[in-house]
């Protein structure tokens, strides 16, 4: 799936991570940039966290940001499929 | 009295907040309230949902129960919570500004779809009950005592000051009578009935008056907004030394007075009946001690 929106999800807060995620023309791909402040100790399975998420809902077409102050991986789960569903329009029983 | 559970304190935790909620359990709470509704802004609430419903997978919340507080059916919230959070049968559904039994029979309908859905009993998630604004306070005693799944029913103070067109004041003047009313629903119903929030975090003093006061009346526990309140709810709540020697010397006397026929009987030159004996098996309850 292909983002349709601009979204973003998540706060700067210590224990959470914020993503943003804009569409990219066609036959992009994905563009990742991810940070954080514990990139050196947990960088490799926040990016398999983040990669797997994105396999899960087949996005493709896709410039993703994400800064982390550490959240744990349910977190770094829940913030991201906000932001996809946010992305895909698809987010339900809230206000926009 | 159902599934007997110390509820002295409930502590919220607003449901967007993930450093809150990881660390939820460490405070020592009777009960972790995660908050869907008031504590989340109305663009933030799918992310809260989200949120929650991943966290209560995996984080130990030690020996808390585990409550989410969802946002009402007639939301264009309150149907996506139900099916995101009863799936994972928290212990205990909290729905707000409960109004009537019928609002219970609804929300008890979906709840049940959901539970048939996922192949889940009916019987071992709770509803604690809100009460919040005036039709609540009205209604009070037909949502309490209809539904073998509402084990508890709160008082919402502030939302209940708003319905009534008054100001909350520190001596909780304008909501006593809807305190009252609402504790002896519980109690003809024998479920547990929780005072509102105490706002002022600072305010140590008047938390222990207000407290103390809910539990003259018949409060079985207050709802906190900071883990700072919890050690002084949990003082006020907590039978004191003396009291469950007291309890413990008229449960074990009942006991042996029972064997021998007796049903009443004195100590200390003062009358012992069923009465008295039922509430020093409360205290020994609350204060989890059992006559060997």
């Amino acid at each position: 799936m292909k983002p349709k929106i601009a979204a973003q999800s998540g706060t700067f807060e210590s224990s959470d991570v914020i993503f943003l995620i804009e569409p990219l023309p066609h036959n992009s791909g994905r563009k990742i940039e991810l940070y954080s402040t514990v990139m050196q100790q947990y960088g490799v399975s926040f990016r398999r966290i983040v990669d797997e998420m994105l396999d899960q809902f087949e996005m493709t077409d896709i410039h993703l940001i994400a800064k982390d102050k550490g959240a744990l991986e349910p977190t770094i789960k829940a913030r991201l499929e906000t932001a996809i569903k946010r992305s895909l329009d698809q987010q339900e029983g809230t206000l926009k | 009295m159902k599934n007997f559970k110390n509820r002295r304190t409930m502590l919220y935790i607003p449901g967007n907040n993930p450093a809150m909620i990881q660390q939820g359990g460490i405070y020592g709470a009777d009960s972790i309230l995660l908050d869907l509704e008031d504590a989340v802004a109305l663009n933030q609430k799918d992310a809260a949902r989200t949120l929650v419903r991943n966290m209560i997978k995996v984080t130990d919340f030690y020996d808390a129960e585990v409550c989410v507080r969802v946002n009402h059916l007639s939301t264009p919230f309150g149907m996506a919570d139900l099916e995101e959070i009863v799936p994972l049968q928290p212990s205990a559904i909290r729905y707000p500004k409960t109004e009537s039994p019928e609002e219970v029979i609804e929300l008890l309908n979906i709840i049940e779809k959901i539970e048939d859905r996922h192949g889940l009993p009916h019987n071992k998630m709770t509803i604690h009950a809100m009460i919040e604004t005036a039709m609540g306070v009205q209604n009070v005693f037909n949502i309490a005592s209809k539904f073998s799944r509402i084990d508890a029913i709160t008082i919402g103070g502030q939302d209940l000051t708003a319905d009534m067109n008054i100001i909350y004041t520190p001596d909780g003047a304008g909501i006593d009578f809807a305190r009252k009313r609402i504790i002896m629903a519980a109690k003809a119903s024998h479920i547990d009935v929780i005072d509102t929030v105490f706002p002022d975090v600072n305010d140590e003093e008047g938390l222990r008056r207000e407290t103390e006061y809910a539990r003259k009346i018949g409060f079985t526990g207050k709802a906190v907004i900071n883990p700072r309140q919890i050690d002084v709810v949990h003082e006020v709540f907590t039978p004191t030394e003396e009291e469950v020697r007291k309890a413990y010397h008229i449960v074990k006397e009942f006991r042996a007075n029972s064997a021998a026929g007796i049903g009443v009987f004195a100590i200390d030159g003062k009358m012992v009946d069923a009465p008295i004996v039922a509430r020093a098996e409360y205290v020994l309850r609350l204060a989890n001690v059992q006559v060997g």
